[in-house]
């Protein structure tokens, strides 16, 4: 059985390539996934995210269960409206996802995580949440719409009521803001500029067709996926899982180790990993040659175990193939990776690969 | 849908055959669809001598890459330049200027084992 989103209609309307992504049929593409992602570096496009996870944590206890719940820490959003990112890990440090969470009010949190570790993620947070003053509410029956593109906020401002129209106005980057039943936050994971939205689902088509009349591209998960990896965004299931810990992941920067009672679930073991040394780091790299790298391919590093790609694919905006890869921390400047029996040379560097439509 | 192509013959490895002065060798429209968008193509040594069913070269599109094969047995004797710098050629016109490989084949009789386009027709409708 297969799961379908309120818009699977104007996705098939549209000539969208379907695809079963765990267990929801979703939107690959409407024709050239390179066009789309070109739209989204250049203008705006917008996809269609209502399969993803979203639950609301209600209740004074709620900051308190969040604050050692989540490897960052919530205590930083200093007012309501405002997001951070972070990783929610076993008590090993593994990674059970990641998420972003918007402070509504100072007794409402809405998480909005993967879809495909729905299950495992509601299950280890109903169990967590057991002895702090909190409830959850699961939101299975809203819609989500992503607007992304230097072009997203002028296209759904201009399609917007006055009302909602002032209120988005005067977001900034993670910022968000509730108006009359909408829920409007400024993140994305594409690396450029725009707008989440979660709303019912009664109001998403017209959502989406008063989008489309304004001149926003519709945009499938083929073009999602070449615009998070060219940010240097990862992808979990396959940049992370519970066997890798956040400092393996590149994503140190979303654990905040003070105050050190805090005692977020996993610290214990993050410390420790931090104290012996990691032996695994995550790197972006950029293929010297012709050929595209992907995921699981061998990356050999001079005088060390192999390592392995995470992510690979080719960048529309740069022309040639980009790929995360997690290896041996000592390895340098320069690795070769196993592209179908071929030796190539790859450049080692920061996973971020592109910003404002530019090679970093 | 794709486009009927009557003067064309096809293989099961979604390739096509055109006889001409030479004999020119393309993946088809079915093929381009579900590869999706090309970004490099890794075409033969003009000179090569290829048996049919032996790999021709690759065309790599963002999702994959994939073999293409050498529907009849020759040598050969151009490459399409145009692929190589612009692979979306192989995705707007896999037909005309979207050609791979020219060969001289080494026994015309070996198009006999190749499809027609109604039998290539079938063979695609049974994917689905």
């Amino acid at each position: 059985m297969i799961a379908k989103t309120t818009l699977h209609a104007n996705h098939l309307t549209l000539g969208a390539k379907m695809v079963d992504f765990h267990g929801w049929e979703m939107p690959l593409h409407y024709g050239s996934q390179v066009n789309e992602h070109q739209y989204v570096r250049h203008k705006a496009g917008m996809f269609d995210v209502s399969h993803m996870t979203v639950v609301d944590v209600l209740g004074a206890g709620g900051r308190q269960f969040l604050r050692k719940l989540l490897t960052n820490d919530v205590d930083q959003l200093k007012h309501t409206g405002r997001a951070l990112y972070t990783c929610m890990c076993n008590e090993h440090g593994g990674i059970i996802d990641d998420l972003i969470v918007y402070q509504r009010a100072s007794d409402n949190y809405r998480l909005v995580l993967n879809s495909a570790t729905r299950s495992h993620d509601l299950a280890w947070i109903r169990k967590k949440v057991s002895g702090f003053s909190a409830g959850l509410q699961e939101q299975n029956d809203l819609a989500m719409l992503a607007i992304q593109g230097p072009e997203a906020l002028s296209k759904t401002l201009s399609i917007l009521n006055p009302a909602q129209a002032d209120a988005i106005s005067t977001l900034t980057a993670f910022e968000c803001v509730d108006v009359d039943g909408w829920f409007f936050a400024r993140t994305g994971y594409t690396g450029e500029d725009g707008l989440e939205i979660i709303l019912p689902q009664d109001s998403i088509a017209t959502l989406w067709n008063s989008l489309l009349e304004v001149g926003v591209k519709p945009c499938g998960l083929a073009a999602r996926d070449t615009l998070r990896l060219e940010a240097g965004m990862l992808l979990y299931g396959q940049d992370m899982d519970e066997s890798t810990t956040p400092l393996e992941s590149g994503l140190a920067w979303t654990v905040k180790w003070e105050p050190e009672d805090r005692d977020f679930i996993g610290m214990g073991a993050l410390l420790s990993q931090k104290q012996m040394g990691l032996t695994r780091k995550m790197v972006g790299l950029t293929l010297e040659d012709k050929g595209i790298m992907r995921s699981g391919q061998r990356v050999v590093v001079a005088g060390q175990p192999d390592g392995i790609i995470t992510s690979g694919t080719y960048s529309p905006t740069l022309g040639y193939s980009i790929a995360l890869a997690r290896v041996p921390v000592a390895t340098g400047e320069q690795v070769m990776v196993d592209i179908r029996g071929k030796l190539l040379p790859a450049k080692v560097g920061k996973l971020r690969f592109v910003k404002n439509g530019e090679a970093v | 849908m794709s486009d009927l192509h009557n003067d064309l013959k096809f293989t099961k490895t979604h390739e096509w055959l055109k006889v001409g002065n030479d004999i020119t060798i393309g993946i088809t429209d079915h093929a381009q669809q579900l590869l999706g968008d090309m970004v490099y193509v890794e075409l033969p040594e003009v000179g090569a001598i290829i048996s049919a069913g032996d790999e021709l070269g690759v065309v790599e599109s963002v999702k994959a890459a994939s073999d293409f094969y050498a529907p009849i047995s020759g040598v050969v004797i151009a490459v399409n330049q145009l692929v190589n710098d612009d692979p979306a050629l192989v995705n707007t016109d896999p037909y005309g200027r979207g050609w791979l490989v020219q060969i001289k084949a080494a026994d015309l009789s070996e198009i006999e084992h190749l499809l027609d386009a109604q039998q290539y027709q079938t063979e695609i409708a049974e994917d689905h």
